[in-house]
């Protein structure tokens, strides 16, 4: 009697089982075909031989990865020396993005935290206006910082009536336009899963540390950080990976002297001489960095899971 | 922004192409952006009862890319520059115009009748064709700009307010000309030396831009800017301190074509087009818009009387040669691409 309960349980957990397979099928469709599929012909071109002005031949080459890690020289006769172009391209990106991603923290983090402490009525206003500029294309919001950087725009015009400055900052065309751009650009994907995750922070246990004498500092480090890392970490996830391989901040705030992985994948598949297995190879080494970083972060929370279970 | 336009094309490529709407009496156009005014293909609906379709492009390797990336089959006609109709026919992307087809091929001016980029004209017919060169704000800067040097080597005051067009074709052919070298030279010691001198001469420039090239200069946020001739003709409009420069050592020359494309889903609506672009009165209208000349005979009593006076298209006695730009072989192009990467990094 007991093992045929048994026997109909599982039977109900196969039923089960299968039902989520079939419901589970429109998503890995539409994972399949938008991501793998994508990543996939990138991975494949990166390996072929490139076509001269762009497109690529079907045949295996690992010149695209030798172009990225050896220089050759101007003539490319010279013995290969480790190449730092595209290294130090990469790293310029990794810094920017890692700055924007820090501002935006500093600044997102108590934004979301405000918003969350308010009443739940003023609430939807606030998370409101934090995503009324994403109505905007963020094509116009940039060009729109150009104005408001340029030399005769607003902010030095403001400097400069105030006695603050004696005459116009250069601040358009700098890497200081660039953090701007990308820190005003993705703020609000800070904001929002910082602030979702505050909502359901339990701030009884606030109230609980300090009845146990814990300080503001302690409580907020010890209690409420800990509690909405989740939020925190997604939050950091959204800014750093599009400030990654953003373009238009660089391009049209940075005066595109220097290029970011964004313009030179793009420069790659558009530029005047076109490489595609080179574009796409540099797209599978930033894919495979961001993967790494994704990777790390889990693998350290899973065993801070373990930990604190 | 370039990426943007580039990616609404590709957007609106395939759109076009799942759409398949290609029944008789259609024509699919991908062309440049504002260049072409929309009166002209409204007349050109109204003469033919053809109804018009148009994507633009902000480069012709834009272009070329959108095109090899599956854009082929969806368009008829492209207008694409003079070097690039040579890159389009080694690659095999143009049909023929076979002799006879165009009747009114015979309005082309005589001393376009045989471009180097398309021999003979058997795969296109000329759109407009200018110069570019650089404008120079003359309120910031009252010494002589008809010199390369005002980019590569430039005066005090202009150092800083310098923004060269970011298209490695452009900048690197008005550097051959600075330095007085070959654009596709396989001198070594020339392209170390062209490579050295850009090294140098970015320290001087404020950005990288073709998209905005006309607006920074209108704007005041640079005070030398590279540009074409039309474009700049507009720029002058906005603000008159600007003055185009046509240097000593020489400057770019371009013409755009109208190309009739492999593939084409309407061919015969494209060979329409060519013939209507080929009346001398309907291509005064784009040179009227675009204030760029045109490469016919007889357009003179359609232009704009002020045309003819223009600064930015009538070069001066003391100007150097106006130049194509040159298609360097694999090898050589290669080692372009390399400078230009030095130059971004």
């Amino acid at each position: 009697m007991a093992g045929g309960a048994a026997s109909g349980g599982s039977t109900q957990g196969d039923t089960y089982k299968e039902a989520r397979n079939w419901l589970l099928l429109p998503a890995w469709v539409t994972l399949s075909i938008l991501v793998l599929l994508p990543v996939l012909l990138m991975l494949v071109y990166s390996f072929l031989t490139k076509e001269f002005r762009g497109g690529v031949i079907w045949e295996f080459s690992l010149g695209a990865y030798d172009q990225f890690f050896f220089d050759r020289g101007l003539f490319g006769d010279e013995p290969p020396k480790l190449e730092w172009t595209y290294i130090t391209i990469f790293w310029r990106s990794i810094w920017q993005a890692g700055l924007a991603t820090i501002l935006s923290l500093l600044i997102g983090f108590p934004t979301a935290y405000y918003i969350a402490t308010r009443s739940e009525k003023v609430r939807p206003l606030w998370v409101f206006l934090i995503t009324i500029p994403y109505w905007v294309n963020l094509l116009i919001r940039t060009v729109s910082m150009r104005f408001m950087l340029r030399e005769e725009g607003p902010i030095n015009n403001a400097l400069v009536w105030s006695g603050l400055a004696d005459s116009p900052i250069q601040m358009i065309n700098t890497n200081f336009a660039v953090q701007i751009g990308l820190f005003y650009s993705y703020l609000p994907f800070m904001v929002l899963p910082i602030y979702a995750a505050v909502e359901r922070y339990n701030f009884s246990l606030s109230e609980a540390a300090s009845d146990l004498y814990a300080s503001k500092w302690t409580t907020l480090r010890r209690i409420v950080l800990p509690s909405v890392r989740p939020g925190v970490v997604a939050g950091c996830i959204l800014v750093f990976v599009p400030s990654m391989g953003a373009f238009l901040a660089p391009d049209l705030l940075g005066g595109a002297k220097n290029f970011m992985i964004g313009s030179l994948i793009e420069e790659q598949f558009k530029g005047n001489a076109g490489n595609w297995p080179f574009g796409a190879a540099a797209s599978m080494i930033l894919l495979s960095l961001v993967l790494i970083i994704l990777t790390l972060y889990a693998r350290q929370q899973a065993r801070a899971n373990k930990a604190g279970a | 922004m370039k990426s943007l336009l580039t990616s609404t094309a590709i957007a609106a490529t395939l759109a076009l192409g799942a759409g398949t709407a290609q029944a008789e009496g259609n024509l699919s156009i991908y062309h440049w952006f504002e260049y072409m005014p929309q009166t002209l293909l409204d007349k050109f609906t109204a003469e033919t009862g053809i109804i018009v379709t148009m994507d633009t492009y902000d480069s012709n390797e834009a272009m070329l890319a959108s095109l090899k990336a599956g854009g082929m089959g969806t368009y008829d006609v492209a207008v694409p520059g003079d070097y690039m109709v040579s890159i389009m026919i080694g690659e095999g992307l143009l049909d023929t115009v076979a002799d006879g087809e165009l009747k009114n091929k015979g309005n082309i001016a005589p001393e376009w009748a045989d471009p180097s980029f398309d021999p003979g004209w058997s795969h296109s017919i000329p759109y407009q064709w200018g110069s570019t060169s650089f404008m120079v704000d003359t309120a910031a800067f009252d010494g002589n700009i008809d010199t390369t040097d005002i980019l590569f080597n430039p005066p005090a005051e202009l150092s800083g307010r310098i923004n060269m067009l970011d298209s490695q074709g452009e900048v690197l052919a008005m550097a051959a000309l600075h330095l007085g070298i070959p654009q596709c030279s396989q001198d070594r010691e020339q392209l170390k030396a062209l490579d050295a001198m850009l090294q140098e001469a970015k320290g001087h420039w404020a950005s990288f831009n073709s998209d905005t090239a006309k607006e920074v200069l209108v704007s005041g946020d640079v005070a030398v800017g590279q540009i074409y001739d039309g474009f700049g003709a507009k720029a002058r409009a906005d603000r008159a301190s600007l003055k185009y420069a046509f240097p000593t050592q020489g400057y770019v020359a371009w013409m755009d074509n109208v190309v009739l494309l492999e593939d084409a889903p309407n061919r015969d609506s494209a060979i329409a087009f060519m013939d209507f672009l080929l009346e001398p009165e309907n291509i005064a209208a784009v040179s009227n818009y675009a204030r760029y000349g045109s490469g016919l005979a007889g357009v003179g009593p359609f232009l704009d009387p002020e045309l003819a006076s223009l600064p930015e298209s009538n070069p001066p006695a003391s100007a150097g040669p106006g130049v194509f730009i040159e298609v360097c072989d694999e090898a050589t192009q290669a080692v372009y691409d390399r400078i230009w990467t030095n130059l971004k990094k």
